[in-house]
């Protein structure tokens, strides 16, 4: 067994089951701030599943994107968390 | 190869520990406490993961730009976290049922978003934080 299979039939799997473990919380999640969290935590499991992809297709462009989602992942917590804090309560 | 089995292994406990951030935010109780799984065990394993692909592209930029990628997300995880908390502290998200104490019970105003130092009980400046009662 190869790095490569090894990585594409257990390492990828066990990510997306993790992956979608991670969106029922986000379906199901009682509060909005569960969401939230369930979302950060959903493009931190996707940046693994990146960094998996570029070691498989042997692509070090696709780290570019992980940088990226890096970034989108901090910047709409923070915003998501502030507008949640400054909103009103009926 | 050794570089092969360095890999592996990395990679291994970098989806073991995604695996268990996954279950733990399905198994916890509270909000409070699946903020305590999403910046720990997470970014553990994401930063795992991410040295897996170091070691795999031996070239410098790649290795830079990995490197760059593990030091924002251990920067940003707690910062996020603590915003969060505090926004859901602010918001009145309940505390687990079994929970044996809250610090900060009385001690932030709810109108002022202002951190006291003594416990301040007047009940239009507090968030009501009661136990949950097992529904919802």
């Amino acid at each position: 067994m190869t790095l490569e299979d090894y990585l594409y039939y257990i390492i990828l799997p066990v990510l997306v089951i993790s992956a979608a473990l991670i969106f029922w919380r986000f379906i199901k999640g009682p509060s909005i701030a569960d969401k939230i969290i369930s979302l950060d935590l959903m493009i931190t499991t996707g940046i693994g599943i990146i960094a998996i992809y570029s070691i498989i297709y042997d692509h070090s462009t696709l780290m570019d994107v992980a940088l990226i989602l890096a970034l989108i992942a901090f910047l709409s917590t923070v915003a998501l968390s502030y507008y949640l804090e400054k909103r009103r309560r009926k | 190869m050794i570089i092969d089995i360095i890999i592996g292994v990395l990679a291994t406990f970098g989806a073991l520990f995604v695996l268990l951030a996954a279950v733990g935010m399905i198994r916890m109780p509270d909000t409070y406490l699946r903020i305590s799984v999403t910046t720990k065990a997470a970014t553990l394993g994401v930063g795992l993961l991410l040295m897996a692909s170091m070691v795999y592209f031996s070239d410098s930029d790649v290795t830079s730009q990995a490197f760059v990628i593990i030091l924002f997300i251990f920067l940003t995880a707690p910062v996020s976290a603590h915003l969060i908390g505090r926004a859901s502290y602010f918001i009145g998200v309940k505390l687990w049922d079994k929970s044996v104490m809250d610090d900060l019970r009385g001690k932030y105003q709810k109108n002022t978003h202002e951190l006291k130092s003594v416990v301040d009980d007047t009940p239009e400046d507090n968030v009501d934080h009661t136990k949950m009662n097992g529904n919802k």
